[in-house]
C-alpha cells in the first residue's frame, strides 16, 4: 500500500479537480473533460507501449487516430445501396488489382537476387499498376461521388454496431503499423520520428481527399451511438421518475405546480445529457481498465522484460538471442493498434467524423506531451498524464482569463493591451503545454509518476 | 509557335512557382540542416521558429509603413529584416540558454533534445499567436509584377502570358546571396571551418582548441538569419499564417532528409528537388498537350498524375522512397 501512495495521492487529486470543475462549472463539463481524458489515456497508453517499453518514437499517433475514426464509420454507417450499384465493381476490380501488385512485388522481392534490375523492374509494377487503378477506378468514383452528393456520395459502411468498430480501428490501425514498421523501423530514433510524422500526414491527405470513401471534408454525421439519445430519454417514464428522486429536495422547495413542473423538465434535460455522458464514461472506463490490466500484465511478464532490456541495451539483447526487429514491430503494432481504439472511441463519442480536424499539434504532439508528463514506462504514469495535460488543456482557458486579470487589474477595461490579452486567451493553452514539458523535462525528466521496476 | 507557347505555359506555372517556393523550402532546409549537424538535434521548432521571425518582420514593416518609410518599388519588409533578425538571434539565444544548453552539457541523447523541442514549438506557438494571433496576414508593398502576363503577350504576341512576381524574383535573388555567402563562410573562413570541424568530430574540435560556447552562438546566430530570411520570404510570396508556418515544418524536413541530413549544399538542393516534385506531379498537363500535339489526339481529362490536394503527400512519399533505399540522402549526410 505505501508503495503506491503517491500513486493513489496523485490519481485523488486529479479526480478531485474534476468533481471541482463539476461543482463550480456544470457537471456536464466536468463530464465531458472526464470522457475525454479516458480517451487520452488510451491514446497515451499505446504510446506509452512503444516509447515507454520499447523506446520507439511513433509521431503518427495523427494517423492512426484519424484510421481509428475511419473504422467508425466504415463499421457503422449504413451502406449505400445506389452508390455501390453505381461504382462498387470498379472499385472492387481496382481493389484486386491493388491486391496483385503487392502480390506480384512480393513475388518479385522473394523470387530475385538484390540487383539494379529489380529495383527497377519494382518501380515498372508500381508505375504501372497504379496507372491501371487510376483507369479502373476513375469511373466508379466519379459515379458514387454523383451519388446524391449532400447527403451521401460514398460507399458508406456495413451497417453494423458502432462498438465493433473499436475493434475495427484496432485492426486498421495495426495493419498500418505493420506496413509502416517494415518501411521505418530500422532507422534511427530521430528519423523515425520524423518519417512516422511525414506517413501520417499521407493517411490524413488521404482519408481528406478521397470522398467516395470517407466523404471527405464533407464530413460524416449522425452516427450511431451505443448510448441512448437525450431526446428519447426526455420522454422515457423510468428516466424522468429517476430525476425527480434525485431532485427532490429542490423540487420540495417550489410551492407552485406549474413551476415545479416547468423546474422538473429543466432538471430532466441536464439529467438526459448528463445520463448519456455518464454511459459513455462507463464504457470508456471499461476500455481503460482492460487495457491497463493487459499492459500491466505484459510489462511485468517475461515480455516485458525482453522489452526493457532491447530497449536499455540493444545489441545486448539481440546477442542474447531476442529477435529485436520482429519484437519492435511487435510492439510497433500493438501500440498503434491501442491508439486507433482511442480513435474510434473518439468518433463514437462525438458521433461525426471530421477528417479536416486532424492537425498533429492536437493529436500527435499533445498526447507526447501527455506521455512525457505523465511519466513514460509507467501506465499509471502514462494515464495520468492524459489526465492531467488534457485537464489542463481545457481548463488553461479560464485560468488563462484568471491570470490576464489579475496582472492587469490596475488597467481599465478599454486598455488596448487588457483587451488585446483576453482576446489572446485561448493560446494561453499552447504557452501551459510548452512550459509544462520544458519544466517537467528539466526537473523531472522520468514525469509524474516515474517508471518502477520490481522483480517479483 | 505552339511549341513557344508550351514552353511559356510550363515556365510560368511550373519552373517559376516551383523555383520560388524551392528557394524558400532550401533556407528552412539549410536552417534544419545545420541544427542538427552541430547542435545534433531534429528541431521540431523550426516552422515556428520561422514564423517568431516573420512576426517580427511584421511588426517593424507596419512601424516603417506608419513612420512612412518604405522602399519604392520593393517591399518594406526587406528593410525590417535586419531588425527581425537581431530579434530573432536574441529569442534564439535566451532559449538555448535556458533550455538547450543544459542538456547539451549533459550529453543527453539526441531524442530528448527533441522532445524538448517540441517543448519549445508549444512556447514559441503561444507567443506568436498571442502576439500577432492566428489570423492570415499580408504585409507585401510595393510593385506586385515584375511581368504581368498581359505585357507579356503584347511584347512577344503569344498566347500564353508568362508572369512574374516581384516577391519571386526577389526570393530567388535573396537565396542565391544568402546561400553562397553561407557556403564562402562554412567552407572558407576559419569559423566556418572549424564549425564544419565540431559538427564532424566533436572531441577531436575541442582537441584543436575550438570554442564550443562561440560555434554554438555562431549557429544560432546564422539560424536567426535563415529562419527569419526564409519566413518572411515565404509570407511575402504567400502570405503570414503561424498556422501554415508550423505545416511547412514537414515539407522542409522532407527537403532536409532528402538531402542527407547535416549536408547544408544537399538541403539547398533537397528544397529544390521537393518543391519541383510537388509542382511536376500535380500540376495538369492539358493545355501543354493542347500546344505540342496535333489536335486529333488532343487529351480529354486533365492528364494531371495526381489531385492538388496531395502536393503534401507527394513530397512525404519521396521522402519514404528515399529512406528506404538511401538512408543517409541523395547527397551523403550523416548516416542514423
Amino acid at each position: 500500500m505505501r508503495k503506491n501512495l503517491n500513486v493513489i495521492a496523485a490519481y485523488s487529486i486529479m479526480m478531485g479537480l474534476i468533481i471541482l470543475v463539476g461543482i463550480f462549472q456544470s457537471w456536464n463539463i466536468a463530464l465531458s473533460i472526464f470522457n475525454l481524458c479516458l480517451i487520452s489515456a488510451v491514446m497515451t497508453m499505446g504510446a506509452n507501449i512503444q516509447w515507454g517499453y520499447a523506446g520507439l518514437i511513433n509521431f503518427g499517433i495523427m494517423g492512426f487516430t484519424a484510421l481509428g475514426g475511419l473504422a467508425a464509420v466504415l463499421i457503422s454507417v449504413n451502406p449505400v445501396q445506389e452508390a455501390w450499384s453505381a461504382g462498387g465493381t470498379n472499385i472492387l476490380l481496382s481493389l484486386f488489382f491493388i491486391i496483385g501488385i503487392v502480390l506480384a512485388i512480393r513475388f518479385v522481392l522473394k523470387r530475385y537476387q538484390k540487383s539494379k534490375i529489380r529495383n527497377y523492374v519494382i518501380a515498372a509494377i508500381i508505375i504501372s499498376g497504379i496507372i491501371i487503378v487510376r483507369f479502373v477506378s476513375e469511373p466508379g468514383i466519379e459515379a458514387i461521388e454523383e451519388v446524391n452528393p449532400a447527403k451521401t456520395g460514398f460507399l458508406g459502411g456495413l451497417g453494423l454496431p458502432i462498438i465493433f468498430s473499436w475493434i475495427a480501428g484496432a485492426f486498421f490501425a495495426g495493419g498500418l503499423a505493420f506496413v509502416i514498421g517494415k518501411v521505418a523501423l530500422g532507422l534511427r530514433a530521430d528519423y523515425l520520428a520524423i518519417a512516422t510524422l511525414l506517413i501520417s500526414e499521407i493517411v490524413i491527405a488521404i482519408i481528406k481527399h478521397e470522398d467516395w470513401l470517407t466523404r471527405g471534408v464533407k464530413n460524416v454525421i449522425g452516427l450511431k451511438r451505443p448510448a441512448p439519445y437525450e431526446v428519447n430519454l426526455q420522454e422515457t417514464e423510468w428516466f424522468i421518475n429517476l430525476v425527480e428522486k434525485f431532485n427532490s429536495g429542490k423540487l420540495a422547495l417550489i410551492s407552485d405546480l406549474s413551476e415545479r413542473q416547468e423546474a422538473l423538465n429543466q432538471f430532466v434535460i441536464e439529467g438526459s445529457s448528463v445520463f448519456v455522458k455518464l454511459c459513455y464514461s462507463g464504457l470508456f472506463l471499461i476500455v481503460v481498465i482492460i487495457l491497463l490490466i493487459l499492459t500491466q500484465k505484459a510489462l511485468y511478464s517475461p515480455w516485458g522484460r525482453m522489452m526493457r532490456a532491447i530497449r536499455d541495451n540493444e545489441e545486448a539483447a539481440n546477442a542474447m538471442g531476442k529477435n529485436v526487429v520482429k519484437q519492435h514491430l511487435l510492439i510497433f503494432v500493438l501500440g498503434s493498434a491501442i491508439v486507433g481504439i482511442a480513435g474510434a472511441m473518439l468518433v463514437t463519442q462525438d458521433g461525426l467524423f471530421t477528417p479536416g480536424s486532424y492537425r498533429p499539434l492536437r493529436y500527435t504532439f499533445l498526447i507526447w506531451v501527455m506521455v512525457i508528463v505523465g511519466g513514460s514506462g509507467n501506465n499509471f504514469g502514462a494515464i495520468l498524464g492524459g489526465f492531467v495535460v488534457w485537464f489542463l488543456w481545457i481548463e488553461a482557458a479560464p485560468i488563462g482569463l484568471y491570470l490576464v486579470n489579475l496582472t492587469t487589474a490596475g488597467l481599465e477595461d478599454t486598455h488596448f493591451l487588457k483587451v488585446h490579452l483576453i482576446e489572446s486567451v485561448p493560446y494561453f493553452r499552447f504557452l501551459m503545454m510548452g512550459i509544462g514539458l520544458l519544466l517537467i523535462m528539466r526537473y523531472r525528466p522520468k514525469g509524474i509518476l516515474p517508471e518502477k521496476i520490481e522483480i517479483k | 509557335m505552339d511549341f513557344l507557347n508550351a514552353l511559356i505555359l510550363l515556365l510560368n506555372y511550373i519552373f517559376v512557382p516551383a523555383l520560388a517556393y524551392g528557394s524558400q523550402l532550401a533556407i528552412g532546409a539549410i536552417f534544419v540542416t545545420l541544427i542538427y549537424g552541430i547542435l545534433r538535434f531534429a528541431n521540431f521548432a523550426t516552422g515556428d521558429m520561422m514564423s517568431f521571425g516573420t512576426m517580427v518582420a511584421i511588426l517593424f514593416t507596419w512601424y516603417f509603413q506608419s513612420i512612412g518609410l518604405s522602399l519604392g518599388f520593393l517591399p518594406t519588409a526587406l528593410l525590417a529584416i535586419p531588425f527581425a533578425i537581431l530579434f530573432m538571434g536574441l529569442y534564439m539565444l535566451i532559449i538555448d540558454k535556458f533550455v538547450f544548453k543544459y542538456y547539451r552539457l549533459n550529453k543527453s541523447p539526441p531524442v530528448q533534445l527533441a522532445m524538448v523541442s517540441i517543448g519549445v514549438m508549444f512556447v514559441t506557438q503561444a507567443v506568436v499567436r498571442i502576439i500577432i494571433g492566428p489570423s492570415d496576414r499580408r504585409f507585401f508593398d510595393g510593385e506586385k509584377f515584375l511581368i504581368r502576363a498581359s505585357e507579356f503577350k503584347e511584347m512577344t504576341g503569344l498566347n500564353e502570358g508568362l508572369a512574374i512576381k516581384s516577391t519571386q524574383v526577389i526570393t530567388i535573388v535573396v537565396t542565391i546571396i544568402l546561400v553562397s555567402t553561407l557556403f564562402w563562410f562554412l567552407n572558407k573562413t576559419k569559423t566556418g571551418k572549424s564549425m564544419r570541424a565540431y559538427s564532424d568530430n566533436e572531441d577531436l574540435a575541442l582537441l584543436s582548441g575550438i570554442d564550443p560556447k562561440k560555434i554554438v552562438i555562431i549557429t544560432w546566430m546564422i539560424a536567426a538569419i535563415l529562419a527569419t530570411i526564409g519566413g518572411v520570404l515565404y509570407g511575402l510570396d504567400k502570405s503570414f499564417k503561424p498556422f501554415t508556418y508550423f505545416n511547412n515544418m514537414l515539407p522542409i524536413f522532407a527537403a532536409a532528409i532528402v538531402g542527407g541530413i547535416g549536408n547544408p549544399f544537399g538541403a539547398f538542393l533537397g528544397g529544390y528537388v521537393i518543391a519541383f516534385s510537388e509542382i511536376l506531379l500535380t500540376y495538369a498537363y492539358k493545355k501543354f498537350f493542347m500546344y505540342v500535339l496535333p489536335e486529333s489526339m488532343e487529351p480529354d481529362g486533365l492528364i494531371q498524375l495526381l489531385s492538388t490536394d496531395y502536393k503534401f503527400a507527394v513530397s512525404f512519399s519521396i521522402l519514404v522512397i528515399v529512406l528506404l533505399y538511401r538512408p543517409s540522402g541523395i547527397f551523403k549526410g550523416k548516416i542514423l
